[in-house]
């Protein structure tokens, strides 16, 4: 009987995880000691960094898909369907088609979901660059756009810290090239006293908003939407009337955690933050977005987290033998300053971030990233 | 000291953990119902007052432990 790694999810945790563990278990699938399967709701996958320049029309949406059999190694098995149930006692999971797949091993990597329909007319009145149909329909409102106030609204909990300062200063100086930017007024809100919750990005965010004449409205959590006077309310008390609302939504992770009674509030896994095992479940593993860690909801946690738990199961299938490869907190994502110059944050558990000057060969660095990133991802770097 | 309607272990969570806590706790109690958030967050004890006084509620009790703080807010509007 083989030994079974399941993984739930096929975004950038899942596949990242499959991949460099089937790079070190190659030989044990092949001699039927292993298997190793992948389980997703959806058979492509979508490059989710690139939404940001969808918006401002620089990226072909075609470009940002691809089949996830193309991106899967060879030796690894990918099953199309929704996880709708994990069963720790059994160690099964049921399937929404009716399948029922047994494993030894478990990797949760379900990641994060926005959720619009927590603030009221948010859903109907606002646009947001979080999905690609949200993204391709808010590069129809930037390209109608011909003046007025533009309110950029930000929901907490999060995936990419950095991306709502990115579009803020990408729209900025987007419209300055349009020769747009002196008939639109942009107010950027937040939930907490600062522009950002990482307080280096905040003091950076901040002198560039008011560098380039961006109004900052702290604590400002989303209440409702006055969809017919285009009125944004905050819990707080504050109003902020706009022409054009784009939104990040809170995010909450995927129902299977809270049906499964394996996650906690917002669906989160309460997470062990060295291994990365779901707490109390020594065989289960979250990864991504999908965990409760106080780390950022980004592509690059994924794949530092995905190398940590990859080599501990290849021990685990190959020996027994865990290694003891633990997670130190390690981020890193690139800030877009602009059209044409980024800078970045690099961090962990014990070393909070600084934020370098920003530069042209920072954002050629992002831009290159956009293309080795499906590299990555087949864990052939 | 006073009793809270709810109660929210935010305890081993960092900041902005325990304040959003608040704050969603916040948005679904009644009026003059009193929340308190439990936090080992230090930065806590000044985040929550001060979203407080922005948000006209109301600061009942800040109440400091061996394993942190407990912060009791009343829902006043
Ligand atoms: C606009 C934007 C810009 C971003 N920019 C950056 C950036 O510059 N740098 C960076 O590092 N990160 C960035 N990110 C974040 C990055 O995309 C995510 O953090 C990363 O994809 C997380 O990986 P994941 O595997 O946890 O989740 P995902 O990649 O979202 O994958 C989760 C997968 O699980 C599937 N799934 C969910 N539930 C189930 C279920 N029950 N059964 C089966 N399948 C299921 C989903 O369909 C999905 O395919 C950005 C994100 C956005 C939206």
């Amino acid at each position: 009987m083989p030994k079974r790694l399941l993984v739930i999810g096929s975004g950038t945790a899942g596949l990242m995880v499959a991949n460099l563990a089937a790079r070190g278990l190659d030989a044990k699938v092949r001699r039927h000691e292993v298997e190793i399967t992948v389980l997703g709701e959806r058979d492509d996958y979508v490059y989710q960094p690139g939404f940001l320049y969808v918006a401002f029309d620089l990226m072909d949406p075609r470009n940002l898909v691809r089949p996830v059999r193309d991106l899967l190694h060879p030796v690894v098995r990918f099953v199309h369907d929704r996880a709708q149930r994990v069963d720790a006692d059994s160690r099964t999971v049921l399937t929404q088609g009716g399948v029922s797949l047994p494993y030894d091993y478990l990797v949760i990597a379900t990641g994060s979901r926005i959720s619009p329909e927590e603030v009221p007319g948010l859903a109907d009145d606002a646009h947001w660059f979080y999905t690609l149909e949200g993204a391709v329909k808010l590069r129809e409102a930037l390209q109608n756009l011909r003046g007025g106030r533009v309110a950029i609204s930000v929901g907490i909990p999060h995936k990419c810290p950095v991306a709502p300062v990115e579009f803020t200063l990408m729209l900025d100086a987007w419209a300055r090239t349009r020769g747009l930017r002196d008939q639109l007024e942009i107010t950027y809100t937040y939930p907490v006293a600062r522009a950002h919750t990482i307080p280096a990005v905040a003091e950076f965010a901040e002198a560039e908003f008011e560098r380039r004449d961006i109004k900052l409205e702290t604590f400002f959590n989303m209440e409702s939407v006055d969809t017919q006077g285009h009125v944004l309310h905050s819990q707080e008390g504050t109003d902020v009337a706009y022409d054009l609302l784009v939104t990040v939504p809170p995010h909450r992770g995927d129902a299977l955690g809270g049906d499964s009674s394996l996650a906690g509030g917002g669906n989160w896994y309460p997470t062990d933050r060295q291994f990365l095992q779901v707490q109390g479940h020594d065989n289960i593993f979250a990864v991504g977005d999908t965990t409760d860690l106080p780390v950022s909801k980004a592509g690059s946690v994924a794949h530092f987290e995905s190398e940590v738990v990859s080599d501990n199961l290849v021990g685990l299938l190959s020996d027994g033998h865990r290694p003891g490869h633990t997670y130190a907190g390690r981020a890193f994502c690139f800030i877009e300053t602009g059209l044409e110059e980024a800078t970045y944050i690099s961090f962990d558990f014990q070393h909070p971030p600084v934020v370098p000057t920003p530069s042209r060969s920072i954002h050629f660095f992002k831009q290159t990233y956009n293309q080795i990133h499906w590299a990555n991802l087949k864990a052939v770097i | 000291m006073v009793t809270a309607d709810r109660v929210i272990d935010a305890r081993g969570s960092f900041c902005p953990g325990p304040l959003m806590e608040m704050i969603r706790a916040m948005k679904t109690a009644e009026v003059g119902q009193v929340v308190e958030v439990l936090t080992s967050d230090s930065g806590s004890k000044t985040d929550i007052p001060k979203w407080a006084e922005k948000a006209g509620q109301e600061v009942v009790e800040i109440v400091s432990g061996d394993d942190g703080d407990a912060i009791l807010v009343r829902k006043v509007k």
